[in-house]
């Protein structure tokens, strides 16, 4: 006879071990601009890739363990595939696909031993930015609708702090990467970070402060493209918004403070810049139990 | 299985098993009832009169030419002796560097092009990268194999697929027959009932390496001059504003062309004819 464990028990074990696998890797982040939204992940590799296209409108980004949101991926584009022909290209939506997940990473959660160690993100960009959905997907299967901007994976809520510190609506391509990058850049909480590699395609280990082209995943749901919106931004293209973006806020630092922004060298001051947050950095990621993600 | 297919009750785990990236592969696993009729495996009935007054569609003709490849229609579709359709479109975006146009039964043609449509991209976004020219040349062969049975029945539709190689930087064009291929065409090729007069213009107007505008042109004489022999192909209907389809695909990717930029060209050939009905003449000695 096996001892019996009460479901709590089993539950908050399968939890945590989840929660801990997932902090071990890097944040990534979702946002919107006037154009569309911004994608950005660290993440060394170009051909495992964190985020994807799902359809037309509607991209896919992930972070934890790279077999696990792979297969999740490919589920979640033949889900979108098989319901564009059957009924029409406009018919499938990012909602239909975040509850999809959901209820697949539920069921996984309650009957296999082991959850998946995922943080989903499901994007999809309107007509309008009012229009434009994002939704965040936990290994649990809880869902949330997340206006503006999400930070998943890793020590999202610090990136999240610091994230929303720069968020503001209508922001440019520009604007956005920089805030990406600074939120990104945010130092991670104690405790983390170092964990020896498993599955993830970026490789776990602290939070960087060094993020360059060849080190990021970037890409864009553009509002302005017919058909598929998804663009993934490399190369020269990436490093001339890169440099854009540091020009910006290294101009923006200068002029807010002066005296300080003689320290670093301008390509620097993009990654240089304190998270500015209101929580103290050494916050526990994601206290409750419940699995329903903090705001 | 009936009604739609969303992976809910029993069908779950449908999505996440691990496969060949092929769409049509996957319809014919779990839900062979959304594959068209034919490549489902069903049998249909023999049909007679009903089938022949199903609207077909008519002339297509490709001209490869520099930087690409043109591929372009008219806007005829008929049934029997009747004109069943005069703005149907026959020339369907696969993927951004490919197309595919269609003659014979129209509506199971759109939902050839519907299917190698998602087919194409639901490989490229499984892999994360596009097939090869060959490769989706390969794949429409295939679908036009398993229709073979409904085509002897009377249901045939023959495709025609163009595209850009992006590897050796040129335009292609492959062609079908009932029973599959692809052949690939050297230069230019056209098919449907018009297709005899479309490829005897091509021949006497097309030079290798055109420009694209001139391919274009060329393309839309062709198109005019099956009009003019073909009771089935439809010339420019300039008081409706109906003219050919036209699209290109390059190194820029795919693109069809819009309507007042078609109208300028067949506006052109209309012009063109009215001074000299049969066309342009090509040089009796070759050389001189």
């Amino acid at each position: 006879m096996p001892f019996y464990v009460s479901p709590e028990q089993i539950m908050r074990d399968k939890a945590d071990y989840a929660r801990s696998r997932i902090a071990r890797g890097r944040s990534c982040v979702a946002l919107q601009y006037a154009g569309g939204i911004l994608m950005v992940a660290p993440n060394p590799s170009t051909a495992l890739h964190k985020i994807s296209e799902l359809y037309d409108r509607i991209a896919f980004a992930a972070g934890g363990r790279y077999n696990e949101y792979e297969a999740l991926r490919k589920a979640g584009v033949t889900y979108a595939d098989v319901t564009g022909y059957q009924f029409d290209r406009r018919d499938v939506t990012a909602r239909a696909l975040a509850n999809w997940y959901a209820q697949t990473l539920g069921g996984i959660f309650t009957d296999s031993t082991k959850p998946y160690e995922v943080e989903i993100v499901v994007a999809e960009v309107g007509v309008k930015p009012d229009d434009d959905q994002i939704y965040r997907i936990t290994f649990d299967g809880s869902v949330s609708d997340e206006p503006g901007f999400v930070a998943f994976g890793g020590q999202a809520d610090q990136v999240a702090a610091a994230l929303k510190e720069r968020f503001h609506d209508d922001m440019t391509l520009t604007e956005a990467l920089g805030a990406a990058l600074e939120a990104l850049a945010a130092p991670p909480a104690q405790g983390s970070g170092s964990g020896s590699g498993s599955g993830s395609a970026a490789g776990n280990g602290a939070q960087a402060t060094e993020l360059n082209a060849a080190h990021l995943e970037v890409a864009i749901l553009d509002r302005a493209r017919a058909h598929r919106t998804f663009r993934r931004l490399r190369g020269p293209r990436l490093e001339e918004l890169l440099a854009e973006s540091r020009a910006a806020s290294a101009a923006a630092e200068a002029a807010e403070a002066p005296e300080s922004a003689s320290d670093a060298p301008a390509a620097q001051a993009a990654e240089a810049t304190p998270p500015a947050s209101d929580d103290p950095p050494t916050g526990p990621p994601s206290a409750s139990g419940d699995g329903i993600p903090k705001p | 299985m009936n009604g739609h297919f969303d992976g809910g009750l029993g069908q779950a785990g449908a999505f996440m098993t691990a496969r060949i990236p092929s769409f049509t592969h996957f319809l014919a696993t779990h839900a062979p009832d959304l594959l068209p009729a034919s490549l489902a495996g069903l049998q249909l009935p023999a049909g007679g009169d009903l089938i022949k007054d199903l609207p077909h569609a008519t002339t297509i003709v490709a001209a490869a030419c520099e930087r690409g490849v043109v591929l372009a229609g008219d806007r005829r579709a008929t049934a029997g002796n009747v004109i069943s359709k005069r703005d149907v479109e026959k020339v369907f975006r696969s993927d951004e560097f490919s197309a595919m146009a269609i003659a014979g039964v129209a509506s199971i043609g759109l939902e050839f092009a519907r299917l190698f449509q998602v087919e194409l991209e639901h490989y490229e976004k499984m892999e994360g990268r596009s097939l090869s020219l060959e490769g989706k040349a390969n794949r429409l062969a295939k679908m036009v194999r398993d229709n073979l049975a409904p085509a002897i029945q009377g249901l045939a539709v023959i495709p025609l697929f163009a595209g850009y190689d992006e590897e050796t930087g040129v335009g292609r064009i492959f062609s079908y027959d009932v029973a599959g291929g692809p052949w690939e065409e050297h230069r230019f090729h056209s098919i449907g009932s018009g297709s005899v007069f479309a490829k005897s213009s091509l021949k006497k107007l097309y030079s290798d390496d055109m420009p694209m505008t001139d391919a274009v042109l060329a393309c839309v004489q062709a198109l005019y001059d099956a009009a003019d022999d073909d009771s089935a192909t439809g010339g420019p209907d300039l008081p409706r504003k109906i003219f050919p389809v036209v699209t290109t695909i390059t190194d820029d990717g795919y693109r069809r062309l819009p309507d007042s930029e078609s109208e300028e060209y067949s506006d052109q050939v209309v012009q063109s004819r009215m001074r000299s009905p049969d066309g342009p003449r090509a040089p009796l000695r070759t050389g001189s």
